[in-house]
């Protein structure tokens, strides 16, 4: 007798960590039943260096190297998470001018990962040509970014106490021919997209994830902010001078992933908005605090002056000790909630620096949005969720 | 910020050993035995309402007794406020896991358990998330040594190329 049940058989799929499409090297185990997902499993840890524990044996101006290198689409966020919760230990207010300059930099990193982001999605859809205009935006942010530090990227810039050179001349002068001409440009992508057919077909509908559990994710930033909850730490628990500028936060109502590009969209927008008030407003005054114990003297002064040399020997050779005691600090990150936990022992090197990656968060969640939909869009729903594998394993 | 401690203390005084207000944070410190009870009852409770963990980290304190501390950060999304809880986890514990509570706890519980070892009663799915599986030692603890136990070497016989 011929047996006439149907035998239904899922098959496991293994996606990455080699795939262009996972913004990096995460591995997906899907398992498949025809061309729907059924289950999805992220493995992840492939690009993990042990960051947390190489800080553990270097002096507190070190680490800022390092931890500017786990998110390397954001590092300005993950120099400044890491500086307030070592200036909170301190108990160092900074001058008005250094925040200023620091939001400056923030947003306009902001911009740089969102167009990093807006790129590579549409370039994973099919939309090719969106990459070449976001990456031309995005290298005058760089150029910005060289001007004032020497480097495009993983810039270590900022200090402890504030920074340690000024702006360079002409630098304002840049941001705002920046400023005037990028709201015509975020236009100019959303003839591209937003109104699409194609585009639209694509992403409407797709990775659906409720308010509620994406609170229970702990999913942070644009993509909690997709689900409808309104929630930013620049607004709930504004830092580094936030609390002086008018901004509001994008929220989106359906949380799939079509609402996630909206939104990111109009965070560009504000961060404009943002950089504007900043530079019209930018205070005058010193960069740094006046504290010789935790602040380098002036490159002229230690190449000229004995006691300024030895000065300089001993913070660079020494570093500062830091009080004994613990705290928390979060920002708001390009991807959501970056949160740096320090203890400090009342030594030179931090004991212990945890740090709460948004990406590492989001992507538990990526399961959920993942099922039910076809293998063909999982890519989309990854590329909504803006994860950076260096964030992810650190 | 009174207001919130006395709730705190009404709701659940006898799983709180202590409290403590550190630069606004208010910090409590619980017995590990006693960790699922009283998150259950800061998540559920409406006034309290603590239904976001933003971190769990984990704390090596070598040579003191208990040795580890766990910290986990919560947070109000309707109070917009966090709360810092403290527990000290003696060796070879297993904590009960708060992944019941909060589904986002699952991934910082594995990465202690990866980075400490410590060991986490009532977890779905306890194993390495950010070392190879088969992995020995626990890299995070202060006893393991920066290099690992097994220097690198990078000789030309190591090339896969």
């Amino acid at each position: 007798m011929v047996n006439t049940e149907i035998k239904k058989e899922t098959m496991i799929l293994n996606m990455g960590p080699q795939h262009p499409s996972t913004h990096g090297v995460l591995r997906l185990v899907l398992e498949l039943d025809g061309e729907t997902v059924i289950n999805a499993t992220p493995v992840i840890g492939y690009l993990h260096t042990g960051m947390e524990k190489t800080v553990e044996s270097e002096r507190y101006i070190q680490a800022i190297t390092i931890v500017d290198r786990m998110d390397y689409l954001s590092c300005f966020f993950n120099e400044l998470g890491y500086i307030l919760a070592v200036e909170d230990l301190l108990n160092i207010e900074v001058p008005e001018r250094v925040k200023f300059m620091r939001v400056i930099l923030c947003e306009l990193q902001r911009i740089a990962s969102h167009l990093v982001w807006l790129g590579t999605h549409a370039l994973e859809l099919g939309a090719m040509s969106v990459m070449l205009y976001t990456f031309r935006e995005r290298e005058l942010i760089l150029e910005l970014f060289e001007m004032c530090s020497g480097y495009r990227m993983n810039s270590s810039y900022m200090r402890v106490g504030g920074f340690y050179l000024d702006f360079p001349k002409g630098f304002i002068d840049r941001v705002k021919d920046f400023i005037d001409i990028f709201p015509s440009k975020i236009n100019e992508y959303e003839t591209l997209l937003t109104k699409n057919v194609i585009w639209k077909e694509r992403t409407v509908g797709l990775g659906i994830l409720s308010a509620e559990d994406a609170i229970n994710f702990g999913v942070s930033g644009p993509t909690l902010r997709a689900s409808g909850v309104k929630w930013d730490i620049r607004m709930a628990h504004p830092y580094s001078g936030y609390e002086f500028f008018e901004f509001e936060v994008p929220v989106g109502k359906h949380g799939d992933v079509y609402d996630r590009y909206l939104v990111r969209m109009e965070e560009m927008r504000q961060s404009i908005r943002i950089i504007s008030q900043a530079v019209e407003n930018l205070p005058e005054g010193s960069v740094s605090i006046n504290n010789p114990d935790i602040i380098l003297p002036s490159k002229k002064d230690a190449q000229i002056g004995m006691e300024e040399m030895i000065h300089h020997f001993k913070i660079v050779s020494d570093g500062f000790s830091v009080p004994q005691g613990s705290t928390y600090i979060a920002v708001e990150s390009p991807r959501g909630e970056l949160g740096f936990y320090l203890v400090s022992d009342g030594g030179n090197k931090p004991y212990r620096l945890k740090v709460r990656t948004p990406s590492f968060a989001n992507l538990q969640a990526l399961p959920l949005m993942l099922k039910g939909i076809m293998i063909s869009d999982v890519v989309a729903v990854i590329a909504s969720t803006d994860i950076v594998l260096g964030d992810v394993d650190r | 910020m009174n207001n919130l401690i006395e709730k705190i203390k009404e709701k659940c005084s006898n799983k709180i050993v202590d409290i403590q207000i550190c630069k606004n944070n208010i910090i409590l410190l619980i017995k590990p035995e006693d960790i699922v009870m009283a998150c259950r009852i800061l998540h559920d409770d409406e006034d309290l309402a603590y239904d976001y963990i933003s971190c769990i980290s984990g704390v090596d304190y070598l040579g003191k007794e208990p040795r580890f501390m766990m910290v986990y950060h919560i947070y109000s999304m309707k109070n917009k406020n966090r709360l810092t809880i403290n527990v000290n986890v003696p060796e070879n514990y297993s904590v009960p896991s708060v992944s019941s509570i909060w589904t986002g706890a699952n991934w910082f519980e594995r990465e202690i358990f990866d980075m400490y070892g410590i060991k986490f009663s009532g977890h779905p799915d306890l194993k390495r998330i950010l070392m190879p599986d088969d992995w020995k030692g626990y890299p995070l603890r202060k006893d393991y040594p920066l290099e690992g136990y097994i220097p690198a070497k990078w000789t030309k016989q190591d090339r896969p190329w």
